[in-house]
């Protein structure tokens, strides 16, 4: 996510940060880099425009040139901007006092409501509430079939029926859910283009009728330059409470997201990153924006820890990694947990100059590869797997046989597991700079 | 796989309805740039840029564009207005002509396989269901294989497309896996005897590893079972992609070796310029595009008439509503 963006604008920074004295015609360099760094990740050009503007006042505004670091000045208006750009704080789900509470999804065809429908579903469900799908897409052929199977997977309650009409079906669906106990019901919409007009009042009008407590507009993270127009259309005629974001578990730069938010005035409440669905994201501004700066997430890799660890092994392992103790029998039961996680990749884009980690070979764990590295692991001697450094040729030839595995596997693990050691030194540093000693932000000591 | 050309008036008026929106927002700054000035100046250039830009033509695309252009207008400062619309105009056809020349000439009697990959919600289930209907309409037979076993309902989706067409499509559980159910489809269509056998594929970001190798794995059971097959790997892109569109266009040719792109959704506000940018660097020609839900809404993909309704200044199309 975001990782081009990050590694471009990191260029620009280091480039700056070059120079022996900062001139003004340095800064406009720099501002025609970012230009280009943002329209190529898709962020639409009137608001990339504005960006730029702002951000070159402030810089020559500011005295930004007579201070005694100028480059670490232009980078926090740029930080500072592109928060500010993305809403600031970040937006909680509003509930209705009187239950339930509907939130409406909409968004043209394709963008990812019904796999959102289950996820939003499922992080109700996870937060105390009790929440009831329904579909009210009975222009898309499986539509309703798709929503249905998406609750049986994510085990939540879905009501259906096919023969009505999408007014009637949401009638019908507060009605159970009054019945039936449910304080939210999520209803997944038909895809429509904005330019369908007898479509898009077909929506105003079920949004007139059942008085949604959330109207959600879900976006592809891929979208290019259009997406303000779309945007735009939908919050015009249905007057949105928030955005969700999808697919931003692929390469994409997420422009749109600076666009949506900056067109719309409506904040971005989630972003879908990843196909489980646990993959969804509140959306804290500060965080993602430290992420496009190469500043990493360490909150987000916290609490994603959290969630996927108990409180005990948390501390044993928090206590490993301060003293650097990790050893390959915590590596062998850390990858079993980053199944719970997500992908290692997702994982390691939280962290501190993830961008720089590129080309590393870092493993895509799936359930086959985990059991052939348990074996390996299986297949060392306890002096072995608490100190990797005696493993020699002849060891790792042992170790290959021992497993059913090849020289090259075990090398490869090994190489991994040295990477993942690394990793976790640069994550204390990071630590031991938010207890105030020193932030070793990337940009600013030019590491 | 060649789709009959439809009558062309009624085809053409199609394109230009998909394309209205184009229209308005690429064609009229253009016109108001190219009417009046004499001369270029800076200012122009870059709001030529702005408009090239803003279809999704992508930085360094545009960029060659307008380098061009001031090349261009350098050599020749005296150059009309309309003169240096040609030469826009030109240069972007010339980019969408790559590796057309190339479109294979398929061999009438084997099994004609289409696979239809891309990101997920791009449109690929939508734009099959187009394709086997036209087919039929020609007097082909054709028969679809739903491999899509991973998202949820997506065979159901298919299967009342296949009904409402009125073609057979072969499928297998879901989540079980799509290489044997491509398999078993190919051993149908050719107990069969069918002409074409057009196979839909689970969306996948083109990031995913796993998946992407499951499409080489597909690609490789097609060329076993029948020689030369697939004949046609089609990547459908959504219209509303941005840059990452060219991404997912060089994943999916690296593992399944697109043949063509499929532009769909062009229905919409928006411009599809990154096909323009992807033709540019993968040379991969643009096909097909989809503009709008019927089922005779797929069109052949024509460079000429993709920049003919690009610029053409239309009084009936420029008054019609957005």
């Amino acid at each position: 996510m975001f990782e081009r963006l990050t590694e471009r604008l990191e260029q620009v920074f280091k480039r700056l940060r070059g120079y022996g004295k900062l001139k003004e015609h340095h800064i406009d360099e720099a501002l025609r880099q970012i230009r280009v760094v943002l329209l190529e990740a898709d962020v639409n050009f009137k608001v990339v425009k504005e960006f730029i503007a702002k951000v070159k006042e402030k810089s020559l505004g500011e005295r930004v040139l007579e201070s005694f670091t100028p480059t670490q000045q232009v980078v926090k208006i740029v930080r500072d901007e592109l928060i500010e750009l993305l809403g600031g704080e970040k937006s909680d789900l509003i509930f209705s006092s009187k239950a339930p509470s509907i939130l409406m999804l909409v968004g043209l065809q394709g963008s990812g409501k019904t796999t959102t429908a289950g996820k939003l579903g499922k992080w109700l469900r996870k937060r105390n509430h009790s929440p009831l799908l329904v579909s009210t897409d009975v222009h898309r052929p499986a539509a309703q079939e798709q929503l249905k199977v998406v609750a049986e997977e994510s085990g939540l309650p879905v009501f259906s029926d096919n023969s009505s009409s999408p007014l009637k079906v949401c009638f019908n669906s507060v009605k159970i859910a009054k019945r039936e106990g449910y304080d939210v019901v999520v209803v997944d919409t038909a895809g429509r283009m904005h330019v369908n007009k007898e479509l898009m009042d077909e929506l105003s009008i079920l949004k007139k009728e059942i008085q949604p407590t959330e109207v959600l507009f879900v976006a592809d993270a891929m979208t290019g330059q259009d997406a303000v127009r779309s945007a735009k259309v939908f919050n015009e005629s249905l007057d949105l409470t928030g955005i969700i974001l999808t697919k931003l578990d692929g390469d994409a730069r997420g422009g749109a997201a600076l666009s949506i938010k900056s067109v719309t005035e409506k904040p971005i409440k989630f972003i879908g990153v990843g196909e489980r669905y646990d993959d969804l994201e509140p959306f804290y501004p500060e965080r993602i924006v430290s992420r496009i700066l190469g500043m990493g997430d360490v909150l987000s890799l916290i609490e994603k820890a959290e969630a996927a660890i108990d409180r005990k092994e948390a501390q044993e392992l928090e206590e490993k990694i301060r003293n650097e103790s990790f050893t390959l029998e915590d590596f062998q039961s850390q990858l079993r947990h980053i199944g719970k996680m997500g992908p290692l990749s997702q994982i390691l884009s939280l962290f501190p100059g993830s961008t720089k980690l590129k080309g590393m070979d870092l493993p895509d764990v799936n359930e086959a590869d985990l059991k052939r590295i348990e074996a390996i692991i299986n297949s060392m001697t306890r002096e072995e797997r608490l100190n990797h450094t005696i493993i020699n040729g002849s060891r790792r030839k042992r170790i290959a046989r021992g497993s059913g595995t090849s020289v090259q596997e075990v090398n490869r693990l090994l190489r991994q597991f040295a990477q993942t050691k690394r990793m976790i030194k640069q994550l204390n540093l990071i630590s031991q700079g938010r207890r105030g000693i020193k932030l070793p932000l990337p940009f600013f000591n030019g590491n | 796989m060649k789709l009959q050309p439809q009558e062309d008036r009624k085809r053409f008026q199609r394109l230009r309805r998909g394309l209205l929106k184009t229209q308005q927002s690429l064609t009229l700054p253009l016109e108001r740039l190219f009417k009046g000035k004499r001369a270029f100046q800076e200012a122009a250039l870059e709001q030529l840029e702005e408009i090239l830009i803003e279809a999704d033509v992508g930085v360094a695309t545009t960029r060659e564009i307008i380098d061009s252009l001031q090349e261009k207008i350098n050599k020749e400062p005296s150059l009309s207005g309309s003169a240096l619309k040609e030469h826009v105009k030109d240069h972007i056809l010339s980019l969408l002509q790559v590796g057309r020349e190339a479109a294979t000439q398929l061999p009438s009697d084997a099994l004609q396989v289409v696979l239809v990959v891309g990101v997920n919600g791009s449109g690929k289930t939508t734009t099959i269901a187009k394709m086997a209907y036209q087919l039929k309409e020609e007097g082909k037979k054709a028969l679809l294989c739903a491999a899509d076993t991973f998202r949820a309902a997506a065979i159901e989706q298919l299967e009342i497309w296949a009904e409402r067409v009125g073609v057979g499509v072969v499928k297998g559980k879901s989540g079980s896996d799509p290489a044997a159910v491509v398999f078993d489809a190919i051993r149908a269509a050719i107990a069969r005897g069918m002409d074409f056998l057009i196979i839909d594929t689970a969306g996948r970001l083109h990031t995913k590893r796993n998946l992407m190798n499951e499409l080489e794995k597909i690609r490789r059971i097609i060329g076993r079972e029948v020689t030369g097959a697939p004949q046609e790997v089609l990547l459908v892109l959504d219209a509303m992609t941005g840059q990452n569109g060219i991404s997912q266009a060089e994943e999916f040719l690296k593992f399944s070796g697109v043949t063509g792109v499929v532009l769909a959704k062009l229905d919409g506000t928006a411009k599809g310029g990154v096909a323009v940018a992807i033709a540019r660097s993968f040379g991969l020609p643009i096909k097909y595009v989809g503009v709008g839900e019927g089922l005779d809404d797929l069109l052949e993909f024509s460079p000429p008439e993709f920049v003919e309704a690009l610029f053409s200044s239309n009084e009936e199309l420029i008054s019609c509503p957005d």
